[in-house]
Protein backbone atom coordinates (compact mmCIF):
# COMPACT_ATOMS: atom_id res chain seq x y z
CA UNK A 1 0.00 0.00 0.00
CA UNK A 2 2.50 2.32 0.80
CA UNK A 3 4.54 1.68 -2.47
CA UNK A 4 1.29 2.45 -4.25
CA UNK A 5 1.04 5.51 -2.89
CA UNK A 6 4.47 6.42 -3.67
CA UNK A 7 3.70 5.89 -7.46
CA UNK A 8 0.13 7.81 -7.03
CA UNK A 9 1.22 11.49 -8.02
CA UNK A 10 3.33 9.94 -11.52
CA UNK A 11 0.01 7.67 -11.92
CA UNK A 12 -1.74 11.12 -12.00
CA UNK A 13 0.58 13.50 -13.74
CA UNK A 14 0.70 10.61 -16.64
CA UNK A 15 -2.93 10.41 -16.49
CA UNK A 16 -3.60 14.36 -16.98
CA UNK A 17 -0.91 13.88 -20.08
CA UNK A 18 -2.64 11.53 -21.70
CA UNK A 19 -6.18 13.73 -21.55
CA UNK A 20 -4.44 17.19 -22.97
CA UNK A 21 -2.34 15.51 -25.16
CA UNK A 22 -5.69 14.01 -26.62
CA UNK A 23 -7.10 17.35 -26.63
CA UNK A 24 -4.27 18.56 -28.91
CA UNK A 25 -5.34 16.26 -31.59
CA UNK A 26 -9.22 17.45 -31.06
CA UNK A 27 -10.49 19.80 -33.68
CA UNK A 28 -11.46 22.73 -31.49
CA UNK A 29 -13.61 24.08 -34.89
CA UNK A 30 -15.34 20.56 -35.02
CA UNK A 31 -19.04 21.22 -33.51
CA UNK A 32 -22.15 18.34 -33.73
CA UNK A 33 -24.94 19.92 -35.40
CA UNK A 34 -27.75 20.42 -33.68
CA UNK A 35 -29.71 19.61 -36.63
CA UNK A 36 -28.09 16.19 -37.05
CA UNK A 37 -31.56 13.52 -36.79
CA UNK A 38 -34.15 16.34 -37.79
CA UNK A 39 -35.87 16.72 -40.56
CA UNK A 40 -34.84 19.85 -43.34
CA UNK A 41 -36.42 22.89 -41.68
CA UNK A 42 -39.08 24.15 -43.47
CA UNK A 43 -38.90 27.18 -45.65
CA UNK A 44 -40.33 28.86 -48.84
CA UNK A 45 -37.68 30.12 -51.11
CA UNK A 46 -36.99 30.93 -54.83
CA UNK A 47 -34.77 29.17 -56.72
CA UNK A 48 -31.84 30.72 -57.66
CA UNK A 49 -32.47 31.05 -61.45
CA UNK A 50 -35.87 31.44 -61.54
CA UNK A 51 -36.67 34.79 -59.19
CA UNK A 52 -40.40 33.43 -59.57
CA UNK A 53 -40.07 29.83 -58.74
CA UNK A 54 -41.39 29.10 -55.43
CA UNK A 55 -39.61 26.40 -53.50
CA UNK A 56 -40.40 24.67 -50.19
CA UNK A 57 -38.50 22.06 -48.03
CA UNK A 58 -41.02 19.42 -50.26
CA UNK A 59 -39.17 19.91 -53.24
CA UNK A 60 -35.73 18.81 -52.08
CA UNK A 61 -35.97 14.84 -53.32
CA UNK A 62 -34.19 12.24 -53.82
CA UNK A 63 -32.56 8.87 -52.18
CA UNK A 64 -29.37 10.49 -50.87
CA UNK A 65 -29.70 14.14 -50.85
CA UNK A 66 -26.33 16.17 -50.32
CA UNK A 67 -27.17 20.42 -49.78
CA UNK A 68 -24.49 22.25 -50.44
CA UNK A 69 -23.86 25.76 -49.24
CA UNK A 70 -22.39 28.14 -51.33
CA UNK A 71 -21.68 31.82 -51.97
CA UNK A 72 -19.51 34.04 -54.55
CA UNK A 73 -18.30 35.74 -51.44
CA UNK A 74 -16.82 32.53 -50.29
CA UNK A 75 -13.09 31.87 -51.87
CA UNK A 76 -13.25 28.20 -50.40
CA UNK A 77 -16.52 27.38 -52.49
CA UNK A 78 -14.50 28.00 -55.84
CA UNK A 79 -11.56 25.33 -54.21
CA UNK A 80 -14.60 22.75 -54.06
CA UNK A 81 -16.75 23.57 -57.17
CA UNK A 82 -14.94 21.44 -59.65
CA UNK A 83 -15.24 18.46 -57.10
CA UNK A 84 -19.16 18.73 -56.68
CA UNK A 85 -19.09 18.92 -60.37
CA UNK A 86 -17.43 15.42 -60.33
CA UNK A 87 -19.80 14.62 -57.59
CA UNK A 88 -22.97 15.38 -59.43
CA UNK A 89 -22.25 13.27 -62.26
CA UNK A 90 -20.22 10.29 -60.36
CA UNK A 91 -22.05 9.78 -57.58
CA UNK A 92 -25.34 8.27 -56.84
CA UNK A 93 -26.29 11.49 -54.43
CA UNK A 94 -28.58 14.19 -55.68
CA UNK A 95 -26.73 17.51 -54.96
CA UNK A 96 -28.91 20.37 -54.30
CA UNK A 97 -27.50 23.99 -53.87
CA UNK A 98 -28.19 26.72 -51.13
CA UNK A 99 -26.83 29.99 -52.22
CA UNK A 100 -26.18 31.87 -48.76
CA UNK A 101 -26.48 35.74 -48.70
CA UNK A 102 -25.43 36.35 -52.34
CA UNK A 103 -26.44 38.43 -54.85
CA UNK A 104 -28.60 36.80 -57.49
CA UNK A 105 -26.66 38.11 -60.60
CA UNK A 106 -23.29 37.17 -59.60
CA UNK A 107 -24.44 33.48 -58.28
CA UNK A 108 -26.03 32.85 -61.32
CA UNK A 109 -22.71 34.43 -63.62
CA UNK A 110 -21.02 31.93 -61.48
CA UNK A 111 -23.02 28.94 -62.35
CA UNK A 112 -22.63 29.43 -65.55
CA UNK A 113 -19.03 29.80 -65.81
CA UNK A 114 -17.59 27.10 -63.71
CA UNK A 115 -20.64 25.05 -64.63
CA UNK A 116 -23.87 24.43 -62.66
CA UNK A 117 -23.58 20.75 -60.67
CA UNK A 118 -26.72 21.18 -58.67
CA UNK A 119 -30.09 19.84 -59.55
CA UNK A 120 -31.18 23.72 -58.62
CA UNK A 121 -29.92 25.99 -55.79
CA UNK A 122 -32.31 27.48 -53.18
CA UNK A 123 -31.75 31.27 -53.55
CA UNK A 124 -31.53 32.50 -49.66
CA UNK A 125 -30.47 36.08 -49.73
CA UNK A 126 -31.45 36.89 -46.22
CA UNK A 127 -29.30 33.91 -44.90
CA UNK A 128 -32.94 32.99 -43.23
CA UNK A 129 -32.57 29.12 -44.11
CA UNK A 130 -29.12 29.35 -43.65
CA UNK A 131 -29.95 30.57 -39.55
CA UNK A 132 -32.44 27.84 -39.55
CA UNK A 133 -29.92 25.25 -40.60
CA UNK A 134 -27.23 26.45 -38.00
CA UNK A 135 -24.96 27.72 -40.86
CA UNK A 136 -22.04 29.41 -39.65
CA UNK A 137 -20.36 30.26 -43.00
CA UNK A 138 -19.74 28.66 -46.39
CA UNK A 139 -18.88 26.36 -47.44
CA UNK A 140 -21.31 23.75 -45.88
CA UNK A 141 -22.46 19.99 -46.79
CA UNK A 142 -25.49 17.90 -45.14
CA UNK A 143 -26.23 14.58 -45.90
CA UNK A 144 -29.85 13.87 -46.02
CA UNK A 145 -31.16 10.47 -46.23
CA UNK A 146 -34.13 8.86 -47.83
CA UNK A 147 -36.23 9.44 -44.83
CA UNK A 148 -35.54 12.85 -45.33
CA UNK A 149 -33.26 13.25 -42.13
CA UNK A 150 -30.38 15.60 -41.81
CA UNK A 151 -27.57 12.69 -40.83
CA UNK A 152 -24.40 14.88 -40.96
CA UNK A 153 -23.27 18.01 -41.44
CA UNK A 154 -19.89 19.09 -43.12
CA UNK A 155 -18.13 22.46 -42.64
CA UNK A 156 -15.21 23.09 -45.00
CA UNK A 157 -14.27 22.32 -48.93
CA UNK A 158 -14.88 19.05 -50.23
CA UNK A 159 -12.13 17.46 -52.47
CA UNK A 160 -11.64 13.97 -53.38
CA UNK A 161 -9.71 12.99 -49.97
CA UNK A 162 -12.59 14.50 -47.73
CA UNK A 163 -15.31 12.86 -50.01
CA UNK A 164 -13.96 9.89 -49.90
CA UNK A 165 -13.24 10.22 -45.57
CA UNK A 166 -16.43 11.89 -44.75
CA UNK A 167 -18.99 11.03 -46.83
CA UNK A 168 -18.30 7.77 -48.57
CA UNK A 169 -18.64 5.71 -45.49
CA UNK A 170 -22.00 7.30 -44.43
CA UNK A 171 -23.11 7.07 -48.41
CA UNK A 172 -22.67 3.64 -48.57
CA UNK A 173 -24.45 2.92 -45.12
CA UNK A 174 -27.29 4.55 -46.47
CA UNK A 175 -27.76 2.46 -49.60
CA UNK A 176 -27.10 -0.16 -47.35
CA UNK A 177 -30.22 0.93 -45.12
CA UNK A 178 -32.35 2.31 -48.01
CA UNK A 179 -31.72 -1.29 -49.51
CA UNK A 180 -32.57 -3.07 -46.05
CA UNK A 181 -35.92 -1.56 -46.11
CA UNK A 182 -35.23 0.51 -43.04
CA UNK B 1 -2.62 75.23 -16.22
CA UNK B 2 -4.60 75.74 -19.16
CA UNK B 3 -2.35 73.53 -21.88
CA UNK B 4 -2.44 71.09 -18.97
CA UNK B 5 -6.98 71.15 -18.95
CA UNK B 6 -6.85 71.54 -23.40
CA UNK B 7 -4.08 68.02 -23.33
CA UNK B 8 -6.48 66.41 -20.97
CA UNK B 9 -9.75 67.14 -22.64
CA UNK B 10 -8.05 66.08 -25.90
CA UNK B 11 -7.46 62.86 -24.34
CA UNK B 12 -10.34 62.65 -23.07
CA UNK B 13 -12.23 63.09 -26.40
CA UNK B 14 -10.18 60.82 -28.31
CA UNK B 15 -10.53 57.65 -25.70
CA UNK B 16 -14.21 58.05 -25.75
CA UNK B 17 -14.09 58.29 -29.62
CA UNK B 18 -11.76 54.84 -29.47
CA UNK B 19 -14.34 53.20 -27.22
CA UNK B 20 -17.11 53.22 -29.24
CA UNK B 21 -14.78 52.29 -32.27
CA UNK B 22 -13.55 49.05 -30.16
CA UNK B 23 -16.70 47.17 -30.42
CA UNK B 24 -18.97 46.78 -33.54
CA UNK B 25 -22.02 48.94 -32.96
CA UNK B 26 -25.74 48.23 -33.85
CA UNK B 27 -28.00 51.17 -34.23
CA UNK B 28 -30.60 49.22 -32.47
CA UNK B 29 -33.69 50.94 -30.73
CA UNK B 30 -35.14 49.45 -28.05
CA UNK B 31 -39.21 49.45 -26.77
CA UNK B 32 -37.68 50.15 -23.26
CA UNK B 33 -34.28 50.07 -21.03
CA UNK B 34 -35.10 46.55 -19.43
CA UNK B 35 -35.46 45.12 -23.40
CA UNK B 36 -31.70 46.97 -24.05
CA UNK B 37 -30.60 45.58 -20.77
CA UNK B 38 -31.87 42.02 -21.64
CA UNK B 39 -30.35 42.12 -25.14
CA UNK B 40 -27.00 43.46 -23.69
CA UNK B 41 -26.56 40.63 -21.37
CA UNK B 42 -27.67 37.83 -23.85
CA UNK B 43 -25.62 38.69 -26.63
CA UNK B 44 -22.80 38.54 -23.85
CA UNK B 45 -24.09 34.92 -22.68
CA UNK B 46 -24.42 33.62 -26.55
CA UNK B 47 -21.14 32.54 -28.11
CA UNK B 48 -20.21 33.36 -31.97
CA UNK B 49 -20.28 29.80 -33.81
CA UNK B 50 -17.97 30.41 -35.95
CA UNK B 51 -15.17 32.39 -33.68
CA UNK B 52 -13.88 29.96 -30.78
CA UNK B 53 -14.01 32.57 -27.97
CA UNK B 54 -16.07 35.46 -28.47
CA UNK B 55 -19.57 36.13 -27.43
CA UNK B 56 -21.84 38.28 -30.02
CA UNK B 57 -21.14 41.59 -28.23
CA UNK B 58 -17.34 41.14 -29.12
CA UNK B 59 -17.56 39.27 -32.28
CA UNK B 60 -16.78 41.04 -35.91
CA UNK B 61 -17.78 38.05 -38.14
CA UNK B 62 -20.89 38.12 -40.23
CA UNK B 63 -22.41 35.55 -38.30
CA UNK B 64 -22.66 37.12 -34.52
CA UNK B 65 -23.92 40.45 -36.76
CA UNK B 66 -26.37 38.06 -38.25
CA UNK B 67 -27.12 36.33 -34.71
CA UNK B 68 -27.02 40.07 -33.21
CA UNK B 69 -30.01 40.81 -35.69
CA UNK B 70 -32.27 37.50 -35.26
CA UNK B 71 -31.70 38.06 -30.95
CA UNK B 72 -33.01 41.31 -31.51
CA UNK B 73 -35.71 40.47 -33.73
CA UNK B 74 -36.75 37.74 -31.39
CA UNK B 75 -36.34 40.52 -28.27
CA UNK B 76 -38.90 42.83 -29.98
CA UNK B 77 -41.27 39.99 -30.87
CA UNK B 78 -42.06 39.20 -27.01
CA UNK B 79 -39.50 36.10 -26.52
CA UNK B 80 -38.59 35.17 -23.26
CA UNK B 81 -34.88 34.28 -22.72
CA UNK B 82 -35.16 30.89 -22.44
CA UNK B 83 -36.96 30.97 -25.40
CA UNK B 84 -34.35 32.55 -27.59
CA UNK B 85 -31.67 30.46 -25.94
CA UNK B 86 -33.82 27.87 -26.76
CA UNK B 87 -34.32 29.20 -30.32
CA UNK B 88 -30.18 29.12 -30.55
CA UNK B 89 -29.45 26.01 -29.28
CA UNK B 90 -31.65 24.48 -31.51
CA UNK B 91 -29.81 25.60 -34.60
CA UNK B 92 -26.27 25.81 -33.31
CA UNK B 93 -25.91 23.39 -30.88
CA UNK B 94 -25.00 23.77 -27.29
CA UNK B 95 -21.74 25.20 -28.43
CA UNK B 96 -23.62 28.54 -28.38
CA UNK B 97 -23.98 28.66 -24.69
CA UNK B 98 -20.87 29.89 -22.52
CA UNK B 99 -22.57 28.28 -19.82
CA UNK B 100 -24.13 25.00 -20.65
CA UNK B 101 -26.82 23.44 -19.17
CA UNK B 102 -26.18 20.40 -16.64
CA UNK B 103 -26.93 17.16 -18.79
CA UNK B 104 -25.01 13.89 -19.23
CA UNK B 105 -22.01 15.65 -21.30
CA UNK B 106 -21.24 18.16 -19.38
CA UNK B 107 -21.47 16.32 -15.46
CA UNK B 108 -17.27 16.18 -15.13
CA UNK B 109 -17.64 20.15 -16.26
CA UNK B 110 -19.95 21.45 -13.41
CA UNK B 111 -19.26 18.93 -10.86
CA UNK B 112 -15.66 17.99 -11.50
CA UNK B 113 -14.36 20.95 -9.66
CA UNK B 114 -16.41 20.22 -6.31
CA UNK B 115 -15.65 16.30 -6.77
CA UNK B 116 -12.00 17.25 -6.86
CA UNK B 117 -11.95 20.03 -3.94
CA UNK B 118 -13.84 17.48 -2.13
CA UNK B 119 -11.01 15.04 -3.03
CA UNK B 120 -8.01 17.40 -1.80
CA UNK B 121 -9.82 18.22 2.12
CA UNK B 122 -10.40 14.65 2.32
CA UNK B 123 -6.65 13.62 1.71
CA UNK B 124 -5.74 16.49 4.07
CA UNK B 125 -8.07 15.66 6.76
CA UNK B 126 -6.19 12.08 6.40
CA UNK B 127 -2.96 13.37 6.44
CA UNK B 128 -3.26 15.78 9.61
CA UNK B 129 -5.64 12.79 11.41
CA UNK B 130 -2.93 10.40 10.84
CA UNK B 131 -1.32 9.36 14.62
CA UNK B 132 2.23 10.31 15.39
CA UNK B 133 3.98 7.30 15.29
CA UNK B 134 4.82 5.77 18.52
CA UNK B 135 8.57 6.38 19.31
CA UNK B 136 8.38 3.37 22.67
CA UNK B 137 7.47 1.05 20.15
CA UNK B 138 10.43 1.60 18.30
CA UNK B 139 12.45 -0.16 20.94
CA UNK B 140 14.45 -3.14 19.91
CA UNK B 141 13.14 -6.58 21.37
CA UNK B 142 15.53 -8.32 23.21
CA UNK B 143 16.21 -10.94 20.08
CA UNK B 144 17.17 -8.00 17.93
CA UNK B 145 19.03 -6.42 20.52
CA UNK B 146 21.10 -9.64 21.02
CA UNK B 147 21.55 -9.55 17.02
CA UNK B 148 22.75 -5.92 17.02
CA UNK B 149 25.12 -6.52 19.93
CA UNK B 150 26.59 -9.59 18.11
CA UNK B 151 26.96 -7.81 15.12
CA UNK B 152 29.07 -4.48 16.98
CA UNK B 153 30.86 -7.07 18.38
CA UNK B 154 32.31 -9.14 15.94
CA UNK B 155 34.96 -6.53 15.42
Amino acid sequence: MGKLIRFLPLILVIALGAVLYRGLSLNPQDMPSALVGKTLPAFELTTLNKRNQVVTQADIVGDIILINVWATWCPTCKYEHPYLVDIAKNSQVTLYGLNYKDDRASAQQWLEYYEDPYVFSIYDEEGTLGLDLGVYGAPETFVIDHHGVIRKRFAGAIDTAVWKREFEPLIAQLIKEKNKGQ
Amino acid sequence: MRLISIFILTLAISLSIHSVEASPVDTYEFRDEVTKIRFQALSKELRCPKCQNQNLTDSNSPIAADLRKELYELLQQGKADIEIVNFMVDRYGEFVLYRPRVSGLTYVLWFGPIALILFGIIVVIVIVRRKPIDKTALTLTTEQQDKLNRLVNEK
